[in-house]
């Protein structure tokens, strides 16, 4: 018992979690987009005061996989200090994303001290440096050391930058000396950045400074084994912007090198690391010439090579030597670069080279599909790779497959054998939901990892998936949904497994899941196993653990555990909010002097229906940034092209999508539909909003309202504010639509299937998707400008729109402003939508075809979007009221923003 | 006399019951915590233990000598609330000074006492260094999450204040205690790094004792326990540990896990149990001292006590129960990567 055990000196840091590097730990990503220096978007939020928006980007960061947040306030336009504060004091109320350390990025000294004043947990400074001298390093480091932060030490002195290996290395181990016996540091504490300089300039005494960088990493960590090293490795590359093919090969070449001598963290593209053993051999060779300063005419020649790659363009990067090689390799080369230009005839090839066919499916291919898996998982690639592998993979065994099932026959009439997967999965969208861009894309990586898919579509009732795993045995069901009644069907549906006595594991995902929902309320309901897969990656180690005999009991045990502690925290720890009673709030609302206001008559009244609008017009108004965040894509469009980690993917994919949409305007695949209505409306005190319909019919909408307790002087908003009263006397007008852009797509998601390419199928949805939204604004626009024309003068650039800097809103019913679904009955009637455009309504009031959009138009300057957050008990009953329902029934269609559980 | 290490080393050291709980037998009224002095001041100071230095110093001596009687190495003086932070809640944050000096001399007074009779089992003050009622990591406006109520600097100044004096007024210690928001105990860690630098003297043995505050182990503020260790590491204290919010049982799990990471001595002290439904706790000392001497036998702690609603009674009983188990051992800190 009483065993001495020992401490190890590795660097440790914390945000609310910890992070302990150790030897094994490999290479540390620092995040680096929460940067105003680094980042216009980050840099536009602070300036505007976007602070909520600016936190998204550091959970986006945190999501994709920054283990160290680095935040910078360095602008000239900005107060460092106050941006520091305010930003971090967010920050701590997100435990999502102040769960990693911070890395605080300033060179003033002033903000850093502003910004280690804000945070609980171990971060790192950076940087101090013996610039100024060293009793204002010593000072500084003091300070740092007092609030427990780690720090980097850039290596300059009083006399400037180090950019010699010998001053490299001096100037870090003064540094390291001061700190460590004057000062009192911890060895481990101290990050050194030895600055990277870019090579490969044409100035000849550029050309050794990444060698001398690499060998100051193995002569620091030789000196001060203990001290870390870090720097920006974007540098290096510097003289090749513009040119990403060759700054990536540099990126690979330089950090194998780097990271082998001692390198510990830094800002990297994660994407460029894996591909070194992929970096086509003359490119990796110049690399290593100029990273290593082999030969003086390194640089030239990287750049006469660089150039060619320029001249060729991006479409004639194609080099055909990797065919020289065996069919296996020939294989994995495809498909792990997703070419299936030659896979038929390369799988025909090994199909007569093995003795059974599926031999070559669990040989060649499965090697290649596992090194696929292993880059993805490790986050090396990327998912639109990753689906063109499986495309690869998908053409390469419908080749096999009639050689398979010819000797499964075979097999069969001798001994009634079988064959022997990996495991039956069975994959649904849930009752009401017609959404699957992400179930076919966990469909697609499962299926790569060897398992049986069985996919039941969309809109599948609970007693179906049931029926269909029993008969079909299935090992796991996987459930998908993305709008907020899904949330519920799938509650039900773990209630029924448990009816019905079912004991196999339960997955969960789709946009709307969460772990947190999943903890509290899909968990309970069923013992024998539910887990939520974040993403399609996820997806492949969680069933392979179900699956493994070994580990499912122990990985069951583990979520279950980390799930009950989820559940009793979130039950321990919801905060507490106030509410005010439903008379109270109706009396704060958005003070709006009607008086004052006259509300524009539009220039028609009644509804107007559009068919076969033209879609090279509407896709000028795509927004693109949403369409990669549907391949698990995140950042700003068009800077996203040029990321240092996802660019390149991003361009190939862009490009990809560009192409396609193409074809789909020119050969007219799908077909935009519309109606839009302007009628005659007015509010009343109770939050209804009473219309006149084109019959003349007095149609009553129900709007909500926010019922928690607001700080003074802010309302509390419902969309009825935005409609003059009756009582003022003023006529006021509301708006309604309906659009589509996803008629026709059916035929070409047949093609697709056919030819087994699940790419090409999941763009088309996604550009599907585009276009829907891209309509939307675009009928938007005209409706503020000429069918309504509150806003006749308006000029708005693409951005503008997507930055929503146009007067009114179009909030559509089921989303934060009035979650309440069953609205869009009343619009649909209002507009006859059904009739005009085709789009239909399912059970859960999800639009068909998906790529459809409807909502209301307000035109009032005031009106804006919000959330409604929660209401209470009150409020239920008065919306049952107006509605004519039950409370029952009213619980049950505004069951996600009831402030109480039921 | 042997040192505070030099003991540390050799046994497991007894730290004090609670201090709020024995006040409450006393019965204290309105006019008891006045005394004459404040007879006519302008708020109430019922509920104001650390006055009680001041206007009933008797108590406190009291109060201390049986804890000093039942065993403990380790007092802790009667300064939780004594910043001028805390103290505003009774408008005398001008008297802060005042009752550390005055708790510090009283728990001297009766620890050297106890010295004396036993030399061989030296006594110690620990200057008690409270959480304050405004934190740094949390906003008290819910719709506000960004708001704080109190700046670093000014908890920084409160502290430093209250170290100064508690260190000039003869403590052995500083303990900061009951830390349910890490970044006020770091502005207490900054406080005492900067008292110690300004007036050029050796720091005092630092001990800091977190809050876990409830089965989600992490604390009030949202740290891990392990990041919470890191984040107060740089205090290089002479220990470590939990007290408050949890009984023994329920801190079984996080004592254990300290006591595999920490790289200095590790502390507990529990409250008596959980409390009943009325806010009382009904654990009992042969029981809460059956929790401490678990925890010594796995080799889990070096110094135990008592928080809410232990009494000299639990501190005996602990005392008795961990004499004669071998203290957990240091571990060996490694200067060299292996």
């Amino acid at each position: 018992m009483n065993n001495t055990h020992t401490i190890k000196p590795y660097l440790r840091l914390s945000g609310l979690e910890p992070l302990v590097v150790r030897p094994e730990t490999n290479f540390i990503n620092v995040g680096e987009r929460t940067n105003v220096t680094g980042s216009k978007k980050f840099a536009r939020l602070i300036r505007e005061g976007l602070y909520e928006d600016a936190l998204s980007v550091a959970r986006q960061q945190v999501e994709s996989g920054a283990q160290i947040l680095d935040v910078n306030m360095d602008d000239a336009l900005l107060d460092g200090e106050k941006a520091m504060t305010t930003f971090l004091n967010l920050l701590a109320s997100e435990p999502d994303i102040s769960r990693v350390p911070v890395m605080i990025d300033s060179s003033k000294f002033s903000v850093i001290e502003a910004g280690l004043k804000c945070l609980q947990g171990k971060c790192i400074v950076n940087s101090i440096s013996l610039k100024e001298g060293e009793e204002k390093f010593i000072e500084q480091a003091i300070i740092c050391q007092s609030y427990g932060a780690s720090v980097v030490v850039m290596a300059f002195d009083e006399n400037g930058q180090a950019d010699t290996l010998q001053k490299r290395v001096d100037f870090c181990h003064r540094a390291y000396k001061i700190l460590v016996d004057k000062v009192g540091y911890n060895p481990q504490d101290i990050i050194f950045d030895p600055n990277i300089f870019a090579i490969a300039t044409g100035i000849e005494e550029h050309n050794n400074y990444a060698v001398e960088f690499i060998e100051a990493c193995r002569q620091i960590k030789q000196l001060m084994p203990l001290a870390k090293i870090s720097g920006g490795v974007s540098n290096v590359s510097f003289s090749f912007r513009g040119n990403d093919a060759v700054r990536e090969a540099m990126h690979s070449v330089f950090l194998l090198h780097a990271i082998k001598a001692g390198m510990d963290m830094g800002i990297v593209n994660a994407g460029m690391i894996q591909i070194y053993d992929e970096i086509e051999p003359q490119l990796r060779e110049l690399c290593e010439d100029a990273i290593l300063n082999r030969r003086p005419d390194a640089t030239e020649r990287l750049i006469a090579f660089a150039e060619t790659v320029k001249a060729k363009g991006k479409t004639t990067e194609k080099d055909e030597t990797w065919r020289k090689g065996t069919v296996e390799e020939r294989l994995s080369h495809a498909l792990v670069n997703g070419i299936t230009d030659y896979i038929e005839s390369d799988t025909e090839e090994a199909r007569q080279k093995y003795d059974r066919p599926l031999e070559v499916i669990e040989g060649p291919l499965m090697d290649g599909m596992n090194v696929v898996g292993d880059l993805f998982g490790s986050g090396k690639m990327f998912l639109p790779q990753v689906v063109k592998s499986a495309r690869v993979m998908k053409k390469s065994v419908a080749v096999l497959t009639p050689f398979i099932e010819e000797e499964k026959a075979q097999l069969v009439a001798k001994n009634g054998g079988q064959i022997k997967s990996a495991g039956k999965i069975l994959l649904a969208t849930v009752k009401g939901d017609v959404h699957d861009i992400g179930k076919n894309i966990v469909g697609v990586v499962l299926g790569c990892n060897g398992y049986d898919i069985i996919d039941l579509g969309v809109m599948v009732p609970a007693e179906k998936i049931l029926q269909t795993a029993r008969e079909q045995e299935v090992d796991i069901i996987g459930l998908s949904g993305l709008i907020t009644p899904s949330l519920d069907e799938m509650v039900h549906i773990a209630r029924e497994l448990k009816r019905q006595q079912f004991d196999i594991p339960l997955l969960i995902g789709g946009a709307t899941t969460s772990r947190t929902h999943t903890a509290v309320k899909i968990a309970p309901e069923y013992a024998n196993g539910v887990v939520h897969v974040q993403d399609a990656s996820r997806s492949v180690t969680v069933t392979g653990n179900l699956l493994n005999k070994a580990l499912n009991k122990n990985f069951l045990r583990d979520v279950k555990e980390e799930y009950e502690k989820l559940n009793e925290a979130f039950r321990n720890k919801r905060p507490i909010k106030q509410y005010l009673p439903l008379a109270e709030t109706r009396q704060n609302k958005v003070p709006i002097d009607w008086n004052a206001f006259q509300p524009v008559k539009p220039a028609f009244l009644g509804t107007k229906t559009f068919n076969g609008y033209d879609l090279a017009e509407i896709a000028q108004y795509i927004d693109w940034q949403p369409f990669f965040i549907s391949w698990e894509l995140h950042g700003k469009f068009p800077q996203i092209l040029e990321d240092e980690v996802v660019g390149k993917e991003a361009t190939r994919l862009f490009n990809d999508a560009q192409a396609m949409l193409k074809k789909i305007i020119e050969e007219k695949w799908l077909t935009a539909r519309a109606v839009i209505g302007i009628f005659p409306a007015n509010s009343n005190a109770a939050d209804t909003v009473t219309v006149t319909s084109t019959n003349g019919a007095q149609v009553p909408l129900e709007f909500l309202r926010q019922q928690i307790k607001k700080a003074p002087g802010q309302p509390n908003i419902s969309l009825a504010d935005f409609i003059a009263p009756a009582t003022t006397g003023r006529q006021d007008y509301i708006g309604g639509f309906a659009v589509t852009a996803g008629e026709g797509i059916e035929k070409w998601l047949d093609e697709f299937k056919k030819e087994h390419d699940d790419y090409s199928s999941i763009m088309l949805k996604a550009l599907a998707d585009r276009l829907a939204e891209a309509f939307t604004e675009l009928m938007h626009e005209r409706v503020r400008k000429e069918f309504w024309g509150y806003a006749s003068s308006e000029h708005l650039s693409n951005e503008a729109l997507i930055r929503e800097e146009y007067l009114g809103i179009r909030p559509a019913p089921g989303y934060p402003a009035c979650p309440e679904h069953t609205e869009k009955y009343k619009l649909f009637d209002l507009l006859s939508a059904t009739d005009a455009t085709g789009i239909t309504l399912t059970e859960s009031l999800a639009m068909y075809p998906t790529a459809s959009v409807s909502g209301w138009y307000f035109a009032h300057p005031e009106s804006k979007y919000f959330g409604l957050g929660k209401i209470e008990k009150d409020q239920v009953e008065d919306y049952a009221q107006r509605k004519g329902w039950t409370i029952e029934e009213a619980e049950k269609w505004l069951r996600p923003s009831l402030e109480y559980d039921m | 006399m042997k040192s505070l290490e030099q003991c540390a080393r050799e046994r497991i050291l007894i730290i004090d019951g609670a201090m709020g709980t024995m006040i409450q037998r006393y019965k204290l009224q309105e006019s008891d915590y006045r005394g004459e002095r404040f007879k006519t001041y302008h708020t109430d100071v019922k509920g104001n233990s650390d006055l009680l230095s001041l206007t009933r110093p008797q108590v406190i001596e009291a109060i201390h000598r049986e804890y000093l009687e039942a065993g403990a190495d380790i007092i802790e003086t009667n300064t939780f609330s004594s910043t001028t932070i805390a103290q505003a809640d009774y408008d005398m944050q001008g008297l802060a000074v005042e009752m550390n000096i005055a708790s510090v001399t009283i728990a001297r007074r009766a620890a050297d006492d106890y010295t004396r009779r036993n030399p061989e089992k030296p006594r110690f003050v620990a200057g008690a260094i409270g959480p304050l009622n405004k934190t740094l990591s949390i906003s008290p406006d819910v719709n506000n999450p960004g708001f704080r109520s109190v700046t670093f600097d000014e908890v920084v100044t409160a502290y430093y204040e209250q170290v100064k004096a508690l260190t000039e007024a003869g403590a052995d210690i500083l303990l900061i205690e009951t830390i349910f928001d890490t970044l006020n105990c770091k502005a207490a860690i900054f406080a005492i790094k900067k008292y110690f630098r300004d007036a050029g003297r050796k720091e005092l043995p630092v001990m800091i004792s977190g809050t876990i505050t409830d089965a989600s182990g992490r604390t009030l503020s949202g740290q891990t326990l392990e990041a919470f260790y890191i984040s107060v590491m740089h205090a290089k204290p002479f220990s470590i540990g939990l007290n408050c919010a949890l009984g023994g049982n329920q801190m079984r799990p996080y004592i254990e896990e300290l006591s595999q990471i920490a790289n200095c001595y590790v502390s507990c002290y529990p409250n008596a149990g959980l409390p009943n439904t009325f806010g009382e706790y009904d654990e009992q000392p042969h029981e809460t001292a059956h929790i401490l001497e678990d925890f010594a036998k796995e080799g889990f702690v070096n110094i135990v006590g008592g928080c809410c609603g232990t009494t000299p009674d639990h501190i005996r009983h602990i005392a008795e129960h961990v004499k004669h188990i071998a203290p957990r051992p240091l571990p060996v800190t490694e200067t060299v990567l292996a």
